[in-house]
């Protein structure tokens, strides 16, 4: 899976998820930075400081004072026609949260690392899902790593994707604070040519032009704001074929095959565990052993969390009798965390559909065991046999 | 010296603010805009806070800016202009884009409260960038509640001039004072009721490489609750009073630009204005007095700063 598949000329090298990400944004050659450091991204903007440091980037750095200002000016220089980076975590992205529905709104093509690492309080700097939820209905396209080469290959991608004329939305790479972002790994990197090559410089969209004068950020009441948020909609809907086509091209340079979903043991699977990040790769080892055993399970991970691939998700999973859904995060109150509503409502409307569970794991960066994954997958046979759901929400390894 | 006149009528005739938007009548921002944008030559972009200037001069799909305008947010205008900026200077670099000069626009919220922040990043990484405040001492386009730069004694919906607290408590912010010891080449007070001494110092601050910062006294009849015929003798008097010194820092030098020998009475000032009334009683006197003498110690110290120079 996250087929890391070598291909001729390309380079073996060891990385961190935070260098890999700086590495890509370096080989995008990028104009523009904009960033306030924060615990677990800070590596990937110290890389990037360097690299314009010693005349290997030729990018304007701004070290800003805080996650808001890295944010609002990253949006200033995309609207100047700049190809422009940021990188945040957990209290740097609820700092920018009012930008990020005006960056999305505004149509900038802004890409942003995303170190998942958990909200306060208390303070906690390893990964949750927060940061990544918290952003999920402003307007960003969002991917999600699964190790450190996918952290690679998607921050090249998500340039591509976000600066579609057809698209023009900023995105988000996702990668789980710690267990990627500090983890060293192996990977392949494209030659800086071939990087090049699959992304010329950026073509902007009515950028700010001197001969062209144009009024960017107007007041819209009841009489417009509607049909610009119509407009947004389709863009992001827009997003989905254009995704596709991207990953397509990707292979070709690459020869690493991408899809919105990964699915594993679904051809046959009874019942099914749906999973975003570096866990996945736990859920597949324990789904295998059980297969072995003759347990029909499956498991499907999101590369792309928004658009949300909803189509993909409903092929895999009408068939299956009980599915377990798992969130690094919590939405207090609310009928299920913030992947199991996204999954129960794209089958609501389903003829045929599973039953199913919501299971929380890892807050706060606790590892999630095999013992864990067994015995999510064990609550959806027990759901599947009885065809009822004895608890819809299960903590795994809470004390 | 570049760009500088000795009368209104050398100052250039292109409107590039055009009629139709919806400021109040006798609103002090239209002046401010129309010489700014006539006294920072060549390529320009604007950016603008959240506030009377942008809400009523960009309702969509109409607009009054006949140069490149950017509204963001409230707080972040300096922000957002430094990403502009930079981005033009490596786009220059790398593409042989031209790179055009930022103005930035802020109300006294979204400069001296909510937007200070951003404001003393970008003045600390030295953008090249003129950001001034248009002050009508009070988060008017939210209906005139007091802020940073509210005088005191003012009264404003949320600090109302009651029985027991008659108006605003606290002095004003010293805006200038903030931005200069960030090491600006260049800062300066604007009033209306000037528009040569304006122009000069806007084309003056357009001429430094680097960030300046501009402080206009922008009177608003609405909220300061006087006749809007009366926009431009309001702001005199502010000059005339000395409450609003008109002055320069450049290059570590202050100047008073006019120099005010024998200031009128303060209450000349006040009585004019609904939201000073309060203080013309007599059961608040002491309030008058404290604010008469924020007044003479600012410009004494003034005086001292720039050792009594015209």
């Amino acid at each position: 899976m996250a087929a890391v598949t070598q291909v001729k000329g390309q380079r073996r090298v060891g990385m961190t998820g935070d260098e890999a990400v700086a590495y890509a944004v370096k080989q995008a050659d990028v104009d523009v930075i904009a960033a306030y450091p924060i615990t677990p991204q800070t590596i990937i903007v110290e890389r990037l400081a360097e690299y314009v440091n010693n005349g290997e980037l030729n990018a304007a750095f701004i070290p800003v004072e805080s996650e808001h200002s890295a944010l609002s000016t990253c949006v200033g220089a995309s609207l100047a026609g700049a190809r422009v980076f940021t990188a945040t975590a957990s209290q740097g992205l609820a700092l920018m949260y009012e930008i990020l529905w005006i960056a999305s709104s505004m149509r900038t093509t802004i890409v942003m690392a995303l170190a998942n690492r958990a909200l306060s309080a208390p303070i906690n700097i390893h990964c949750s899902h927060d940061d990544a939820y918290a952003a999920r209905d402003t307007g960003w396209i969002q991917f999600f790593a699964e190790n450190v080469q996918e952290a690679y290959d998607l921050t090249i991608q998500a340039f591509r994707v976000a600066e579609d004329k057809r698209v023009l939305l900023p995105t988000i790479i996702n990668l789980d604070g710690f267990i990627l972002s500090h983890s060293l790994e192996g990977l392949y990197v494209l030659s800086d040519d071939e990087v090049r090559k699959f992304l010329p410089p950026k073509e902007p969209v009515n950028p700010i032009d001197v001969e062209k004068p144009m009024t960017y950020g107007p007041l819209a009441l009841y009489d417009y704001y509607y049909e610009f948020k119509r407009a947004q909609a389709e863009a992001m809907k827009t997003s989905y074929p254009v995704i596709l086509e991207v990953f397509k091209e990707y292979e070709k340079v690459s020869g690493r095959k991408y899809a919105p979903v990964k699915a594993y043991g679904m051809e046959d699977a009874e019942v099914a565990m749906v999973i975003l990040g570096s866990s996945a790769g736990t859920a597949r080892y324990v789904a295998r052993r059980m297969r072995e055993r003759g347990e029909k399970v499956g498991v499907l991970s999101l590369t792309l969390y928004r658009p949300f691939p909803e189509k993909e998700i409903v092929k895999y999973l009408k068939n299956v009798k009980a599915a377990v859904i798992m969130d690094r995060s919590y939405s207090f109150g609310s009928p299920g965390a913030q992947l199991f509503m996204d999954i129960a409502a794209a089958l609501y409307n389903e003829g045929e559909r599973p039953l199913l569970i919501n299971a929380i794991y890892g807050l706060g960066g606790r590892d999630l065991t095999p013992e864990q994954v067994e015995a999510a997958f064990r609550a959806a046979f027990e759901a599947a046999k009885t065809g009822v759901v004895k608890e819809r929400e299960i903590w795994l390894g809470v004390r | 010296m570049v760009g500088q006149v000795k009368s209104i009528k050398e100052i250039p005739r292109e409107e590039l603010f055009a009629p139709g938007h919806r400021l109040c009548a006798g609103c002090g921002i239209p002046p401010l805009v129309r010489i700014v944008l006539k006294a920072v030559p060549g390529p320009k972009v604007v950016v603008t806070a959240t506030g009377c200037l942008e809400v009523a001069t960009t309702i969509f799909p109409y607009t009054s800016w006949r140069v490149p305008w950017v509204h963001n947010a409230f707080e972040n205008a300096a922000a957002t202009a430094s990403g502009i900026e930079a981005a033009f200077r490596i786009l220059e670099k790398k593409r042989g884009v031209k790179r055009p000069k930022v103005i930035v626009f802020g109300g006294d919220g979204g400069t001296f409260d909510i937007g200070l922040q951003a404001l003393s990043g970008a003045l600390e990484r030295g953008h090249d960038m003129i950001y001034i405040c248009y002050d009508n001492e009070a988060y008017m386009n939210t209906g005139i509640q007091r802020s940073g730069a509210t005088p005191r004694g003012a009264a404003t919906t949320t600090s109302p001039a009651g029985r027991v607290i008659p108006g605003k408590m606290e002095r004003k912010k010293d805006l200038l004072g903030i931005a200069i010891a960030h090491g600006v080449r260049y800062a300066a007070t604007l009033n209306p009721a000037f528009p040569v001494d304006m122009y000069n110092k806007i084309a003056k601050a357009a001429a430094v490489e680097g960030p300046t910062v501009l402080h206009y006294l922008c009177p608003c009849p609405t909220g300061w609750r006087f006749d809007p015929s009366r926009t431009i003798e309001v702001a005199r008097l502010a000059v005339m009073t000395r409450m609003w010194p008109l002055y320069e820092y450049e290059d570590g030098k202050y100047r008073i630009t006019v120099m005010v020998r024998k200031p009128r009475p303060i209450e000349d000032y006040l009585k004019l204005q609904g939201r000073f009334r309060h203080l013309l009683q007599p059961e608040n006197k002491w309030v008058l007095d404290q604010l008469k003498k924020d007044v003479e110690e600012f410009w004494e110290r003034l005086v001292k700063l720039s050792s009594g120079s015209e």
